[in-house]
């Protein structure tokens, strides 16, 4: 399988998902009208890697801001590596938030009530 | 003030929330109130474009049904938002469900049924989850105010 990467557009994220080092990396935003098939390449892409994984898999989200329709397909791309998590990898999520968001630091919180995978909340000057 | 009324394409949203936020580039100082801003206006204008639907024939009645309208005012201590869009008459009522069940939320309440529709529902073909109205009383702190017109069968909401 190959990396997957994604230069981010006004509307869409930069994707960095690298097999070799087992860092995957979302940053930037994430506003489509419609995220399905945005997303989709996505969990396809951790499904193919859930076949050899690194030891360790590192998540860096490190989002301005999403839309309602990201944030379903985000829970979704964290069910996906829920499910990796434990078979052949340990998967970390880091979820980056600028100084004084509280949006973006609820939202991560939200994400970490509802899917059983190790949660760090990073506060950065900048995203 | 920035308003609007016509077709609502993805394009034109693009424009406008590119035109939004130089905008407030220049006339809003906190990086906070211009994030809260500009998330609040991409879920109600989102709102307007998923709830067009140019195929329905029941909104086929009027000439204007595809049309929407929105409004973008900054007043001495406050962002306002306000968009109209046809919706059917038969869903007035259950839209009015959902609108005063978010309102009747605290803070805390509106988190735990973001988490519950969040974690509970699909996404529909067009890519909404059914989010957006929780979401914008989440993040704009405020009550949602609306009206809904006759228009003989069918309604507007705004």
């Amino acid at each position: 399988m190959e990396n997957l990467v994604i230069e981010g557009t006004a509307k869409t994220p930069t994707v960095n998902f690298d097999k070799d080092s087992g860092v995957l990396v979302l940053r930037g935003r994430s506003i489509p009208e419609n995220s399905i098939d945005f997303f989709k390449p996505l969990n396809d892409w951790v499904e193919g890697y859930s076949s050899s994984p690194k030891p360790a898999t590192t998540v860096d989200i490190r989002l301005e801001y999403f839309n309602t329709s990201s944030s379903k397909c985000i829970l979704d791309f964290f069910k996906k590596l829920e499910a990796v998590n434990g078979k052949g990898t340990e998967v970390q999520v880091n979820w980056f938030f600028e100084e004084d968001d509280e949006d973006m630091e609820e939202a991560g919180e939200d994400y970490q009530a509802i899917i059983s995978l190790p949660f760090k909340m990073i506060e950065v000057e900048e995203i | 003030m920035l308003s609007f009324k016509g077709l609502v394409t993805s394009e034109l949203l693009s424009s406008v929330l590119q035109i939004m936020e130089s905008k407030m580039e220049h006339i809003e100082e906190s990086p906070k109130i211009r994030k809260k801003v500009y998330n609040v206006l991409v879920e109600c204008l989102q709102n307007l474009y998923h709830h067009i639907d140019p195929d329905n024939p029941k909104s086929g009645d009027f000439l204007e049904s595809e049309s929407a309208l929105f409004m973008i005012s900054r007043n001495v201590d406050s962002y306002e938002i306000k968009t109209g869009n046809y919706i059917p008459a038969e869903q007035v009522s259950s839209l009015r469900e959902k609108l005063e069940l978010i309102n009747s939320m605290t803070k805390e309440e509106l988190k735990e049924y973001y988490k519950l529709v969040l974690s509970g529902g699909e996404l529909s073909e067009k890519g909404t989850a059914g989010l957006g109205m929780i979401d914008i009383a989440r993040k704009s702190g405020n009550k949602l105010e609306y009206e809904f017109l006759p228009i003989n069968t069918v309604g507007l909401i705004r």
